[in-house]
């Protein structure tokens, strides 16, 4: 039953265009930046993975607007609350809709933003390792975010300040690890199990909170 | 089937008002009851409350039987075709078989592939009525059905609702437009 929810969540993000948008986002920062930054291959190869995090985190938070908000106000979340599903479990599909949205094609867009930045091979497999860690948490942060949010006027302003010293963590570890830094994979992988853990019922209590 | 709902002295508080106290009541299969009064006297909250959306300030809800709701908003996707936006909710009961003939029910049957987006105030009225049929549950909350529904629509609502009594099924009706419900228990305060 549940899969259910996670299909409809895929469902309209591709029909909303929620799915290309991030993307096309994610790469349109690969692009500008060594446009901003010059043509110095090795010093694009250094920053390359930390570019690559900050947009990841932006890409992630952009469709943040069209994860709750609709269903709150269109009583979606209402119907499934009669049919007895409990908020955390809507919030937990979500977050796997979410995820499976925009994180498999921000893996493969990686590739190609790694190519742009000058990225070597051997750094674009911690990448991605490290994003693939790191993309359900910032799912399941984003889907919180969303849920904290929902209608509320700027949300998709608000939303940006409430994910983002939550998702500095990510952050650190998560572009420490594209450098190098021993150990960091393990903390971006803790603070990742932490979020994917914590959010749905801290989104689930603002969905109640928010029927309320 | 089986079916109870029952207010064991409910009492609802809405931003910071009482909207009304120690209210009982009981309805057994075959029962409907009216809840009626003025705008903003509590009767979406009182529904609200009976579907689980709400918790009361003090009191119980108990009853028997899964429920079914028609609230204001139609929790329909816009872009889907009607029958995939009800098939959606009816899969998750299993019970995607019913579609069919809950549009014939409610006279949708002819539009079933036009998306929900164009459909006027009174067809999405009547297709968040045909959710309610297709779920197949004994106790039915239907706030303010009559809600955008011409005169034919409004007898249509009245016949299923007398045909979901005769098998045994529980209907609570909040509305401020007449509806004829034949011996139902009026619910005031």
């Amino acid at each position: 039953m549940v899969t259910a929810l996670v299909w409809r969540e895929l469902r309209r993000a591709w029909s909303s265009g929620g799915l290309v948008l991030p993307i096309a986002f994610f790469l349109l920062v690969a692009i500008l930046f060594p446009f901003a930054v010059g043509p110095d291959g090795r010093l694009l190869a250094r920053i390359g993975g930390g570019v690559i995090w900050a947009a990841a985190l932006l890409a992630a938070l952009l469709p943040v607007e069209r994860l709750v908000t609709p269903d709150a106000e269109s009583g979606v979340l209402d119907q499934l609350v009669v049919r007895g599903y409990s908020d955390a479990s809507i919030a937990a599909a979500k977050m796997l809709g979410h995820w499976l949205g925009f994180g498999p094609a921000l893996l493969a867009a990686t590739c190609v933003a790694a190519a742009l930045l000058h990225v070597p091979g051997a750094a674009l497999g911690t990448i991605l390792l490290g994003l693939a860690i790191g993309t359900p948490g910032l799912a399941a942060l984003g889907v919180a975010t969303a849920a904290l949010v929902a209608g509320l006027r700027g949300a998709g302003a608000l939303a940006g300040l409430v994910m983002l010293p939550f998702a500095v963590p990510l952050l650190i570890f998560g572009a420490g690890a594209s450098g190098g830094e021993p150990g960091a994979i393990k903390l971006l992988a803790a603070i990742s199990l932490l979020l994917v853990a914590g959010c749905p019922w801290v989104a689930g209590a603002a969905m109640r909170m928010g029927r309320g | 089937m089986s079916a109870g709902l029952a207010f064991d002295n409910v009492t609802c508080l809405r931003g910071g008002r009482i909207l009304f106290e120690g209210l009982c009541w009981a309805l057994g299969p075959g029962e409907a009851g009216l809840v009626l009064g003025p705008n903003g006297v509590g009767k979406s909250s009182l529904i609200r409350i009976a579907a689980g959306l709400l918790a009361p300030l003090g009191g119980r809800v108990t009853g028997e039987g899964a429920r079914a709701l028609l609230s204001e908003a139609a929790a329909l996707d816009a872009e889907r075709t009607l029958v995939a936006a009800l098939g959606f909710w009816a899969g998750l009961e299993g019970r995607r078989a019913a579609v069919a003939e809950a549009l014939d029910a409610v006279g949708l049957a002819d539009i079933a592939d036009v998306p929900v987006r164009l459909l006027s105030t009174g067809q999405r009225r009547r297709a968040a009525f045909a959710r309610v049929l297709a779920s197949g549950a004994p106790v039915w909350l239907l706030d303010e059905p009559a809600n955008g529904l011409d005169t034919a629509s409004v007898a249509m609502l009245e016949a299923r609702i007398a045909e979901h009594r005769a098998a045994g099924g529980i209907a609570l009706v909040a509305t401020h437009q007449p509806i004829a419900l034949p011996g139902a228990r009026e619910i005031r305060w």
